[in-house]
């Protein structure tokens, strides 16, 4: 999973703004975000629901519906090519093919109709005409094998409601790998499992990795999730990026009150017992984002600042450039918690 | 067959239980179906289901056989289920065995008839049913075999029924498919159009095509009936595949690179097949009766070819003195729409048992 990441990024994200055009006004579901992804890099998109981590991702595969959503701006390179200006067939093409995506619900994410291996098989078909049947399904036993479904001969010939969860979100892995992506975007790929399969799940994820060398985007909103299988954070509030760089720096030294609000409000299970610190407040509508930086009526650090009221926060970088904070006064959040940076990783 | 199905259930629950998944269509008493899981628990894992489950209520006893003999039980597909519903439902059944006599007695009319239908005999005019010279429906006004006239008429309006539904079907899935699946201003043209064709008063209209379009012929007959009952069709289909297009695993199939053709018929159309077929098997009774109707009226088929309404219309202008010739050919409408509906029914228990009610 973490393979050294080459210059060039493989997806780029600049700008992106998708709006929803609804009865009750216009969505802000996403706007302005940028960040890149690398060759076989693990990116973490967290945020609460609503926060457009799903959106700015699906938006680029032409996944959302058009109406009622548009992308009113941005660019997202992948490999030289602008996904927001490609075709709908050449769109089609990727899909499936060099860009692949696991869903969060293997319960109703496969077609209950067709057999697991009918199903796989189609993906491998659909974007390698040419490859006959023996040969696809020969491919589907491989792959059921590599995800870890036990009698995978037997299993292909199974319908989805013979399945169990767990074993469906491994049918699901299997069929987003099947034609070797460079990208694979898993949308909550544990959230509709227990505890125990979801663990068993991101060992399935690491190795499907593994297998294909893809870089990942996995969106969540599970900090374990992001602390086990990636390399990168990007964490997304009210449809901006607010804050971004590796998962260590992330985790050791937060620098946005709201990345701080998710790590406070993780449950701790080293240390000394304490409550839970929970983030006041609701999730802003993405209608009437607050004017401003739109964390500011939740944040603790703001105390009622002009500045957070007034002016939206740039995304900008801290030091070094890997690490950047969409946050008016970042810098005072090191004084704040300075027993966290000496925590280091271990959080 | 209670306690059976209760055991069943509880089973069902202890797979659960245990480890193994409940489906979704054990209720009703298909859990048996359940065996392949358990077999694979109890070969990975060695923890056999308790046994307990299995022995107590008579008639358990080929069950526990075939669990015990480890005898490799295939998995049931959806459509094995539905099949298993509908072959238990007792009315469905019932109408199932009419209609196949109904179609053999169709197929074979040629044989069955023991007179050509447009045979005249004015030796036997009007005589009530007797077993004498086999005219055992009786004779009409010309002295034709009404017995070979119904097998006939029977003929013409079964295959006019069959027609119409499988025209109505295919053009209302069409229009229902595209309806629903690409939404917005298509849908609303289309389901406009649909509107606009349920609207019109359906026997004036009937009767006014009729006319000009086509009396007379089976064949264009149907084309009519046809061009006005896939309304219904169209909506059901619209509706399910509105539904399914929120489903994920059609966004999945899209994220997998899957076009709109595809999608529609690879993906969806499978998932609305049940209501496609129920509302199907209606639109063959509906129009069984709506061919009598216009025939009655006299503006459907045209004599010499017989229909069963155009040999009601024959009887009824006889008076009821000549009771017989409006008798048989109705019964057999009657008999026919029922079985069509009893049909329907078990087919709609059989595919969508979240709808049905529970019997004991």
């Amino acid at each position: 999973m973490t393979e050294p990441a080459a210059h060039e990024p493989l997806l780029a994200i600049r700008d992106l703004t998708v709006e929803f055009g609804t009865e009750d006004g216009v969505v802000h579901a996403v706007t302005g975000v940028s960040y890149d992804v690398f060759p076989g890099e693990t990116v973490g998109v967290v945020g609460e629901s609503g926060s457009g981590k799903s959106v700015s991702v699906m938006s680029l595969l032409g996944l959302i519906p058009q109406p009622p959503g548009r992308i009113t701006d941005g660019q997202a390179t992948f490999e030289g090519r602008d996904l927001l200006k490609m075709g709908k067939k050449a769109l089609r093409e990727l899909r499936g093919g060099d860009v692949a995506m696991i869903f969060q619900d293997p319960m109703t994410s496969l077609n209950p109709v067709f057999t697991i291996g009918d199903q796989i098989g189609e993906a491998i078909q659909v974007h390698n005409p040419g490859v006959k049947d023996d040969e696809a399904d020969q491919r589907v036993v491989d792959l059921l094998t590599l995800v870890g479904v036990p009698n995978p001969a037997q299993r292909v010939k199974q319908y989805p409601h013979e399945f169990s969860g767990g074993m469906r979100q491994r049918a699901m892995i299997a069929m987003a790998i099947a034609n070797e992506p460079k990208l694979l975007i898993a949308d909550e790929p544990t959230t509709a499992l227990d505890v125990t399969i979801q663990a068993q799940i991101i060992e399935v994820l690491k190795a499907a990795q593994h297998e294909t060398h893809a870089a990942t985007i996995l969106i969540t909103h599970d900090l374990g999730l992001v602390a086990e299988l990636c390399d990168r954070v990007v964490v997304m509030y009210g449809g901006r990026v607010v804050e971004t760089g590796d998962v260590y720096t992330i985790f050791a030294n937060p620098r946005h009150p709201y990345t701080v609000g998710l790590m406070d409000s993780l449950p701790k299970l080293v240390g000394e017992e304490e409550m839970l610190r929970p983030i006041t407040g609701q999730p802003p509508s993405l209608i009437n984002l607050p004017p401003g930086c739109a964390f500011h009526p939740r944040c603790f650090l703001s105390g009622g600042r002009m500045l957070c009221r007034t002016d939206v926060p740039p995304l900008r970088p801290l030091g070094d450039t890997a690490h950047l904070s969409a946050c008016h006064f970042a810098e005072e959040l090191q004084e704040r918690h300075p027993e966290r940076a000496a925590a280091g990783g271990h959080v | 067959m209670t306690d059976l199905r209760k055991e069943d259930r509880d089973r069902a629950g202890e797979t659960a239980a245990a480890g193994g998944v409940a489906q979704p269509h054990d209720e009703g008493g298909h859990a048996r179906h359940l065996a392949p899981h358990e077999q694979v628990d109890r070969a990975t894992t060695g923890v056999p289901s308790d046994p307990a489950a299995f022995v107590g209520g008579s008639g358990q006893g080929d069950m526990a056989l075939v669990y015990e003999s480890g005898v490799e039980l295939e998995a049931r597909s959806q459509w094995g289920y539905a099949a298993r519903r509908f072959l238990r439902h007792r009315l469905a059944m019932g109408g199932l065995m009419g209609m196949l006599f109904i179609f053999f007695v169709a197929i074979f009319a040629n044989k069955i008839a023991p007179y050509p239908f447009d045979e005249l005999d004015f030796n036997a005019l009007r005589i009530g049913p007797t077993t004498e010279g086999k005219h055992y429906f009786g004779t009409d006004l010309l002295g034709r075999d009404f017995f070979s006239r119904v097998v006939y008429g029977l003929r013409t309006s079964v295959w006019v029924a069959l027609f119409v539904t499988l025209l109505a079907t295919v053009i209302g899935t069409t229009i229902g498919a595209i309806a629903g699946y690409f939404g917005g201003w298509v849908d609303n043209l289309l389901m406009r159009l649909t509107d606009l064709v349920l609207t019109l008063p359906l026997l004036a209209v009937l009767l006014v095509a009729s006319i000009y379009l086509g009396q007379g012929k089976p064949f264009r007959v149907a084309l009519i009936l046809a061009a006005l009952f896939w309304t219904g069709i169209a909506r059901i289909v619209r509706g399910t595949f509105l539904s399914l297009r929120e489903k994920e695993f059609v966004e999945a199939a899209k994220a997998s690179g899957a076009g709109d053709a595809r999608i529609i018929i690879r993906h969806m159309l499978p998932n609305a097949v049940g209501p496609i077929i129920v509302t199907a098997t209606l639109i063959v009774a509906g129009a069984i009766l709506t061919e009598a109707a216009l025939s009655f009226l006299g503006f459907g088929i045209q004599p010499p070819n017989p229909a069963l309404g155009q040999l009601i219309n024959d009887g009824q202008s006889e008076g009821l003195k000549f009771w017989w010739m409006v008798t048989f050919p109705g019964i057999i409408i009657v008999f026919i729409a029922l079985c069509i509906n009893f049909i329907g029914d078990g087919l709609r228990d059989a595919l969508d048992p979240t709808q049905r009610r529970l019997r004991d």
